[in-house]
């Protein structure tokens, strides 16, 4: 997500960063074509006037104008505006002093209600919580039977009454239902799968506030799809009033859509966004940090989230060595190759580059996403290298070349290339230790 | 309610606006605010921008040849015109018709991103074939989501349509293949595929799909007859990037927009007769079977812009 919008910023931003002195003119030129990337982006445009207007004020300021380096006082304030736009500080979920925890999802059709209540529930199981699963969409064919099977993949118990008729009574009963079974069993987290309806039908959305008003629940979130249109401010307007939500929840985040529903959504309703769904497997869930996203959308990385992602996939010894490998002035080969396979355990490489600072731009060298077969290959290539190559290049010569090559099955050329790949990724990494900053990098990028 | 005034009444509030800012454009010329305000309304209607701004510049242009003292109905035609004129691409011939003269069984693949309604789609296809005295075959390829073949197997038992189907994690192309010869021995005029939802950003979920089309191709040669991309409604701007994608690794024949209920915009058909002229077949208008209705890009323009 976001990637489109981030290329867009990330070009305007440029432009200004390049200028010694910033006049109105050239700010009111690049604000134009924020507007641009930002409407493109799907953001809702009262927003996106909001936005801008916003930023012409504090850019103007006789501070940003004044200071030696006026660009990146520029890029600080967009910075500053997108992170409160989405919310400023990071929002977990409320739990109930006395369990169960009761959380009720809501949603249009097709938002991904279901499958983000798998998610919740295997983060909650995670967590040592006890977790029932109610299945308060007994409208949809099956709707039922698919809590059902992700319950059961998750050994989370599922409460279900399945009635293709049914009354908004009886989904009020089969949530209080539910809600009651939680609290006599002992369950700390009762997640409520309500049916996906539209916001403007009068009897559905009346069917939710009854259900609030019966269960009474810590959460209720909106589950949206990240890919909506300049509806999602209605939408999500129409929810918070008939039902009063606690909190958001974005999904199909990992496509290619701008997010601009993201940030609508949040500004005009107040509420925080809570989590973002990026996959359709049920690990996918990820916790939602305003700061490190208006990093990202402003191409500025967000190495926290990356060695937070890796905590969670290894021990914190390993999750250490990730950050000191990132950290160390000298990469060695042997880094490298643990770099790239506990990067590719941890997921796909392309979502894992779009958090590294200016990682969109590699991805965009190395052509929309670095291919696993390639992965491999290079993985294949430092196997077949001697612990005392892999520790110092400088001793892989022609010969060694030629063996290493056959051993791991490519080229001479490959491992040249690899051994160039190499180099340019530790340029790259002494680049962004030494705090050298963009231009430094950027250089080393062009290497790459 | 009818389908064309359910579908008017979610646009009214876009309608609304577009008339309310043609009317000041008329009162005070081509007063910048004006048409800012109408650039916004489009934009609002998930037009898309470099739509929007093709149709305003046009309508700068167009302005100044029109008679001085120009009427609302006169900018209002105007917008029209360019709006159907960017539609035109998008009207096809109805699937039916191409059903009726197709070979036999005629094949038809749904596939979309997550969400967008192709279960659904597919079965409401299925019921409304029948009842025109096809002799439709649903095959349920979505083996990944849990419960989607559930989901097309009680629409199966609904519609009195067989639905053929393996267990879930199975191969998506075996499925389908499957269904292709079922539906020769059976004597099946259509078949319809729904398919697993897939982000088009996904390269090995897009290849899957591939292998589907080259199954079907190599079993029945011309197969599959219609790729339908379903799109929903409501997506902004993304919806372009999908069909973009999709069309590039499978060839999209025809779009189905679902969720044009509600306050859904829209407008992104237009965006995207704009860029691909790939023909709207199928748009949905409500839950029920009846509210599956074929494109008219005029009636949709009318919904557009123009009270009834």
């Amino acid at each position: 997500m976001f990637q489109n919008l981030s290329q867009k910023l990330d070009k305007v931003l440029k432009k200004l960063r390049g200028q010694g002195v910033l006049t109105e003119a050239n700010i009111a030129e690049a604000l134009k074509e924020v507007r641009l990337a930002l409407l493109e982006a799907d953001v809702h445009f009262k927003i996106v006037k909001d936005f801008t207007e916003r930023i012409r004020e504090k850019a103007i300021g006789q501070e940003v104008l004044r200071s030696l380096t006026p660009g990146h006082q520029v890029v600080k304030v967009v910075w500053e505006e997108l992170r409160e736009l989405m919310g400023r500080d990071h929002a977990g979920v409320r739990l109930a002093s006395e369990p169960p925890t009761v959380i009720m999802m809501v949603g249009l059709q097709g938002a991904g209600k279901t499958t983000t209540c798998g998610k919740l529930a295997r983060l909650f199981k995670q967590q040592g919580k006890r977790v029932l699963l109610v299945a308060a969409d007994p409208r949809r064919p099956a709707a039922g039977d698919q809590l059902a099977s992700l319950g059961a993949a998750l050994d989370v118990p599922v409460y279900r009454v399945d009635r293709a008729d049914a009354s908004a009574a009886d989904v009020v009963r089969i949530c209080t239902e539910g809600a009651e079974r939680g609290r006599e069993q002992g369950y700390d987290v009762v997640v409520l799968d309500t049916g996906g309806r539209l916001h403007i039908d009068d009897g559905l959305m009346e069917e939710l506030a009854e259900v609030k008003r019966a269960v009474q629940p810590q959460e209720v979130l909106l589950v949206a799809d990240a890919m909506t249109g300049q509806d999602a401010v209605s939408m999500a307007e129409q929810f918070d009033r008939r039902v009063g939500l606690t909190g958001l929840i974005l999904t199909k985040v990992e496509g290619d859509a701008r997010g601009g529903a993201v940030l609508s959504i949040r500004a005009v309703t107040g509420k925080p966004i809570k989590f973002l769904g990026v996959g359709e497997k049920l690990d996918a869930l990820e916790v939602f940090h305003p700061d490190r996203m208006a990093s990202r959308i402003l191409g500025m990385g967000d190495v926290l989230s990356l060695i937070e992602k890796a905590q969670e996939a290894y021990s914190q010894e390993q999750a250490e060595s990730i950050q000191k490998t990132l950290t160390a002035k000298t990469l060695t080969l042997e880094d490298f190759r643990a770099q790239i396979a506990q990067v590719n355990r941890m997921g796909s490489m392309e979502e894992l580059l779009g958090m590294l600072p200016g990682g969109q731009r590699l991805k965009d060298l190395a052509g929309g996403g670095v291919p696993e077969k390639e992965i491999k290959r290079v993985v294949a290539m430092i196997d077949s290298m001697t612990p005392r190559e892999r520790r110092d290049h400088t001793v892989i010569n022609g010969n060694r070349k030629k063996r290493i090559a056959r051993g791991s099955g490519t080229t001479v050329q490959d491992v040249n290339r690899l051994i160039k790949q190499y180099l340019a990724a530790r340029k790259m990494m002494k680049a962004l230790t030494a705090g050298g900053g963009r231009r430094q990098l950027a250089q080393a990028l062009r290497s790459f | 309610m009818g389908w064309l005034a359910r579908l008017s009444q979610g646009m009214a509030k876009t309608r609304e606006r577009v008339r309310s800012s043609l009317s000041r454009l008329v009162s005070r010329g081509p007063d910048p605010a004006v048409l800012e305000e109408l650039e916004e309304t489009l934009i609002a209607a998930d037009l898309g921008i470099h739509t929007v701004t093709r149709l305003i510049d046009r309508l700068k242009a167009e302005r100044g040849r029109l008679a001085s003292g120009p009427d609302e109905h006169q900018v209002l035609a105007l917008l029209k015109g360019t709006l159907l004129e960017t539609l035109s691409g998008c009207e096809g011939r109805p699937l039916e018709a191409l059903i009726q003269q197709g070979p036999k069984p005629y094949v038809v693949l749904a596939v979309g991103v997550n969400g967008v309604g192709k279960t659904t789609t597919v079965a409401k296809l299925a019921q409304r074939l029948k009842e025109a005295g096809h002799r439709p075959v649903l095959v349920a390829a979505d083996t990944f989501r849990a419960a989607a073949i559930e989901q097309l197997a009680v629409w199966g038992v609904r519609t009195g349509v067989e639905v053929v189907r393996h267990q879930q994690g199975s191969d998506p192309s075996a499925v389908v293949f499957d269904g292709l010869a079922a539906a020769k021995a059976r004597h099946a005029d259509v078949l319809l595929i729904d398919t697993a939802g897939r982000l088009h950003t996904k390269a090995n979920l897009m290849d899957e799909l591939k292998k589907m089309k080259r199954v079907l191709a190599r079993e029945f040669p011309g197969a599959p007859h219609e790729v339908l991309l379903v799109l929903d409604g409501t997506a902004g701007q993304n919806a372009l990037s999908q069909a973009r994608q999709f069309h590039e690794a499978v060839g999209v024949t025809g779009l189905v927009v679902t969720k044009l209920d509600g306050t859904a915009r829209g407008g992104i058909v237009v965006a995207i007769a704009d860029e691909l002229k790939i023909p709207v077949r199928l748009i949905g208008v409500g839950e029920g079977v009846e509210d599956l209705q074929d494109f008219h890009a005029e009636d949709f323009v009318d919904a557009l812009v123009e009270a009834r």
